[in-house]
């Protein structure tokens, strides 16, 4: 992005945010500091510091408390803030850019929500496998890594109802042309950095 | 009316009943849909929390495929699908550095897409702008009359703002005229586009838990028989846990979930197999005896009672 492009000193933790948004200009430094988005969020309240904290905290340069934080993990991506933000930051995508660093840097194991990147991973190794979601898989592999008791009521609870109303595959269901999409991800993978 | 048709993963399974009357409904109108051939699935939210470029890269190979199915429009039904496609499209058009990595990537499996040449659109987009409600009272068989219905939009079709949204990004009304439209009573829902949750259940369930009950308290104290929902996210939360809800809060929820397409199905006389009716969890049974064969009678018009304090009056300039 353009920033990155005129600096004549090395980049700032603000700019690395800044350049890993995908899309237009984020406008991370046009925040006012006024609350919207914390006061419009659904799970702010259980935030470690509100989207408007942690965007002061960019600008500090905080990067190892920002990364650390479970902010970005409790983002449900609802996108009320991004609607009400009356300078039009690009919140919830600026949160996204956060998980990646997060996961980058290892900080997310210090956090609160430190088993969130694991339903991801273990949701993308599925996709990267078989080119669709297999939610049967996700569920009961990411439970026996992190919370195995969990299994048992999963087993009992509404996942055997899903299952007897037919509403859960018990093997995955494979694309044709895995061996392609497999070829596209290495290669953006290889691409990878800012966007 | 012809358009690409991208189904997801969610509507292989889960959230099969909404591809079933999506499908009965959709032809019922002359609508014909194109499946994206061997489409992947979109990564829902949680590949681009790990890694932006094979992300968008992961999405794109359906819009190559629409592309080149010539496509112009391409429908999703789920929520995540959609604006997953849809922001793929618009953020590549924005930056040209982005584009030009996954236009690289694209072609190491043989695709290429030129952001722009497919329009990203919901099924209820579709429903309400292309079909029409008139069109869709004209074909009315067996009107829901006196059913309330609450209908619930969640998150991702009426928002983000800046890509050009159909509806109104916070208060979002084309599927309550729907339902008006099908006979029903659509009850006051303030929370109508509040979050689900998502996929919150999975990294703080206590989190994901409160939210749901906002959701089911809002609907049940506005008296709604039914909540009615475009996303199979949305159902899957506010059925599959509605059990957890009451038990962690002591409440006594009792809210079918279904999906829009299944209410316009029933009043076009479709049978409830045929729309997949029976498949949630919460059982839609008891709900819909509630629907009759006479309009609600019209409201009384209450005048305002003499010993109301008065309104402000504007003076006359």
């Amino acid at each position: 992005m353009a920033i990155a492009a005129t600096l004549a000193r090395a980049p700032t933790f603000f700019d690395e945010v800044v350049n890993n948004t995908p899309g237009g200009d984020p406008h991370l430094e046009l925040c006012l500091q006024c609350g919207t988005c914390g006061g419009s969020c659904p799970s702010g309240p259980d935030m470690d510091h509100t989207p408007r904290a942690l965007f002061a905290m960019i600008n500090a340069g905080m990067k190892e408390q920002v990364l650390r934080s479970n902010t970005p993990w409790y983002c449900v991506s609802c996108y009320y803030c991004m609607v009400r933000c009356p300078q039009e930051i690009k919140i919830t995508d600026i949160l996204y850019t956060l998980k990646r660093m997060a996961i980058k840097e290892g900080n997310y194991r210090d956090s609160t929500a430190s088993d969130a990147p694991g339903f991801s991973e273990t949701f993308i190794d599925f996709v990267e496998n078989y080119g669709r979601s297999f939610e049967v898989g996700v569920a009961a592999r990411h439970h026996l890594r992190h919370h195995p008791l969990k299994m048992v009521g999963m087993a009992t609870g509404f996942g055997l109802d899903m299952l007897l109303k037919g509403r859960m595959d018990i093997t995955p269901n494979r694309i044709k042309g895995l061996e392609g999409l497999q070829a596209i991800l290495k290669k953006a993978k290889e691409l990878g950095g800012e966007a | 009316m012809k358009y690409g048709f991208y189904p997801g993963c969610s509507l292989e399974k889960n959230a099969y009943a909404y591809n079933q009357s999506t499908m009965a409904v959709t032809k019922a109108f002359d609508i014909e849909f194109v499946e994206v051939e061997d489409w992947n699935c979109c990564g829902a939210t949680e590949y681009i929390a790990i890694d932006l470029l094979p992300a968008y890269a992961l999405i794109s190979r359906n819009l190559a495929i629409a592309a080149k199915q010539q496509s112009e429009q391409l429908v999703a039904a789920c929520s995540a699908c959609f604006l997953n496609l849809k922001k793929a499209d618009h953020y590549m058009g924005e930056s040209h550095k982005l584009n030009e990595k996954i236009n690289k990537a694209l072609a190491a499996g043989g695709f290429n897409y030129e952001p722009g040449s497919v329009k990203v659109r919901h099924l209820l987009d579709i429903i309400y702008n292309d079909v029409g409600i008139e069109a869709i009272q004209e074909k009315i068989i067996k009107p829901l009359y006196q059913l309330k219905v609450a209908p619930y939009y969640g998150c991702l079709v009426p928002r983000p703002a800046k890509m050009g949204s159909f509806d109104s990004n916070e208060y979002p009304t084309s599927m309550d005229e729907i339902m008006r439209a099908l006979g029903a009573t659509v009850v006051d829902f303030p929370l109508k586009a509040a979050c689900c949750g998502g996929h919150m259940t999975q990294i703080s369930e206590d989190v994901a838990l409160d939210m749901m009950r906002r959701i089911l308290k809002n609907a049940t104290d506005n008296r709604a028989d039914l909540i009615v929902t475009l996303c199979p996210m949305c159902q899957f939360n506010l059925d599959a846990y509605q059990e957890s809800v009451n038990k962690k809060f002591g409440t006594k929820y009792n809210l079918p979930i279904l999906y829009f397409t299944q209410m316009i199905g029933l009043a076009l006389g479709m049978s409830e197999q045929e729309l997949g009716i029976g498949k949630e969890l919460v059982s839609a049974k008891a709900a819909l005896t509630n629907i009759s064969e006479e309009p609600p009678p019209k409201p009384k018009r209450v005048r305002r009672s003499k010993e109301a304090l008065p309104l402000p009056v504007l003076e006359e300039v």
